[in-house]
């Protein structure tokens, strides 16, 4: 018996209708947009066009991808097992491969959504509303493309490292933390080539992007063999 | 439906079968053979290994010691899948989400089985447990009784081979259980072959063809009436309306009585080999003797008193 698309269909479909009815989920994925699009926005209105020549401000805002997608992930086994809802899952002929993927898919799309949607919101104010100077520095058809490409290469990362963790922990919140921490050093990244503090050659962006592409899909391999059936259904509730 | 016990028509068997935690032993040494079509009860107190057992046959934890064929598939990583397929378990706790409605529960586990048409099968469950006027309720508003049945309907979807019962009724009120009664029995008649755990002994003699009675190792295996005859002599107990001046002169040498006693002055209890020999023997030389006979009866041994011997047995050998 092969790989079913119909199952890991099934497990995204019930954890996005369960997200949408899921409060916190909803205040995460409203208030991590607004903390990564503020300071570059307001350093881009209160900055001269020359300061802001050097860096890429809106890279910044890739810290939505990086967290909000770990926030869910690292939830989501860890979340069924504390609800007690794991088991009656794994009694059914679905393979871990699959209930990963599905749970992954299921927090990369919302994820990409807001990336992409807040993202977009940001490049509208700044050709709207910033001076010419400063459109023109931050506007760049280059950076634009990193961006887009970049950001479920970042959320694809976060998404496996949070479930790797929600597969071993026993407690959501403290599975959340680790997630968000786990993230971390990819947003920082980002955060140092945003303010200028490193200079993204296009040979740092290249192997930055690979490494990532790798991480994504060795990510999938490494938290299904991390994904204990028995450990998880008997190890201490 | 085949045949109950017909050699290799056998559903689920287990031979050997062990599992330890660390150095707590949850069962050993567990070896029974359940029929196709079979009902069959696994009785233990608490903390015996039943719902160990359950999840070890349901692939959910690896045996440590010895082996076992479910649905006709050896217990091995590799046929893990397919046994899952071929059966169902209702676990000792529902386990449903609670944000989704009793439908969009079981659409989703319709979809973990691959079932082609997930629709008429979520609606002949939900009938079966009686409750598609609630299939759009939220899971999280219904009563505990009320999961328990959407969690019934849930392990029906897949119209499974082997159905693993974890005490389906536990916490239901009497009419609730009695549905879940007339459910399984429903489920016998079209042949599907149900492990069942329990703890009412009552639901247990009412419902399962044989019974495994199970305190860490199996204590005890069989047609409850079986069990009853081999743990119980037959016994006749006989009132009378005043005490016997030779009761020993009534009793002895009659046919089939082996032994008696006198429990108080005007009842008796006769060990007896053949009770249609027996009773009417013993109610022809009491009126012979003279005596008023109010009454004349077996004494009837539940599978509670079997249970609760067996069990008992374990706590004090343990306490020697
Ligand atoms: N994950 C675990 N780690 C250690 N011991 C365990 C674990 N799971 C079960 N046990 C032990 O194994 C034994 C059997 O447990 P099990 O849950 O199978 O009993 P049960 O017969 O289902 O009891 P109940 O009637 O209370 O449901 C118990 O002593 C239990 O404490
Ligand atoms: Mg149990």
């Amino acid at each position: 018996m092969s790989f079913s698309w119909t199952r890991v269909r099934a497990m995204a479909g019930k954890e996005l209708t369960e997200y949408r009815r899921t409060g916190s989920i909803i205040s995460t994925m409203a208030v991590v947009p607004l903390v990564f699009i503020l300071p570059p926005m307001i350093e881009i209105f209160t900055s001269s066009a020359s300061a802001l020549a050097s860096g890429d401000r809106l890279i910044y805002m890739l810290g939505i991808p990086a967290i909000v997608p770990a926030v869910i992930a690292a939830y989501a086994v860890v979340g069924e097992r504390q609800q007690g809802t794991l088991e009656p899952v794994l009694t059914t002929p679905i393979r871990r491969e699959e209930l990963l993927l599905g749970k992954a898919i299921a927090a990369l799309a919302p994820s990409l959504l807001m990336s992409y949607l807040v993202y977009g919101l940001a490049l509208a104010l700044v050709e709207i509303f910033a001076s010419a100077g400063a459109a023109t520095a931050v506007l760049k058809g280059g950076e634009i493309i990193a961006q887009v490409i970049f950001t479920p290469l970042v959320a694809g990362w976060a998404i496996w490292a949070g479930m790797a963790i929600s597969t071993r922990t026993r407690d959501a919140r403290v599975a959340q933390q680790l997630g968000t921490l786990v993230s971390l050093p990819v947003f920082i990244v980002a955060a140092l080539i945003a303010f200028g503090a490193i200079h993204a050659s296009l040979g740092l962006v290249l192997g930055l992007g690979g490494a990532l592409a790798v991480l994504d899909f060795v990510g999938w391999r490494v938290t299904s063999a991390l994904f204990d059936r028995e450990r998880l259904i008997t190890a201490g509730k | 439906m085949q045949p109950v016990g017909e050699p290799g028509a056998s559903a689920l068997s287990a031979v050997g079968l062990c599992k330890r935690f660390g150095e707590r032993v949850a069962f050993e040494d567990v070896t029974f053979e359940v029929g196709r079509g079979e009902v069959f009860g696994f009785l233990g107190p608490n903390g015996a290994g039943k719902t160990t057992t359950v999840r070890t046959l349901a692939t959910l934890i690896k045996p440590s010691a010895g082996s076992a064929t479910v649905a006709g598939l050896p217990l091995r990583a590799e046929n893990e899948v397919e046994i899952r397929r071929r059966i169902a378990v209702m676990p000792e706790s529902p386990g449903l989400y609670l944000r989704l409605s009793v439908e969009e529960n079981l659409t989703c586990f319709a979809h973990l089985y691959e079932l082609p048409k997930p629709k008429p099968r979520i609606e002949a469950a939900l009938q079966a447990v009686r409750l598609l006027e609630r299939r759009a309720d939220p899971c999280g508003s219904l009563s505990k009784g009320l999961r328990q049945r959407v969690c019934l309907a849930r392990a029906l979807l897949s119209d499974p081979e082997i159905l693993f019962l974890d005490e389906p009724t536990s916490g239901l009120d009497p009419v609730a259980a009695r549905d879940v009664h007339e459910l399984i029995d429903g489920l016998r008649r079209q042949g599907v072959t149900i492990f069942l755990t329990t703890h009412r002994l009552d639901e247990a003699e009412r419902l399962c063809d044989r019974v495994a009675i199970l305190n860490t190792t199996l204590r005890s295996i069989g047609r409850p009436d079986e069990l009853r005859d081999q743990l119980f002599a037959r016994t006749l107990t006989v009132h009378t309306l005043a005490p016997l001046p030779e009761p020993g002169r009534v009793f002895e040498g009659l046919a089939c009585v082996e032994s008696w006693r006198a429990e108080d002055s005007t009842s008796y209890v006769l060990g007896v080999s053949d009770v249609t020999v027996a009773a009417p023997a013993a109610v022809r030389a009491l009126v012979a003797a003279g005596a008023d006979v109010l009454s004349v009866g077996e004494s009837r041994h539940s599978l509670q008193d079997v249970y609760l011997e067996l069990v008992d047995e374990d706590v004090e050998g343990r306490r020697r």
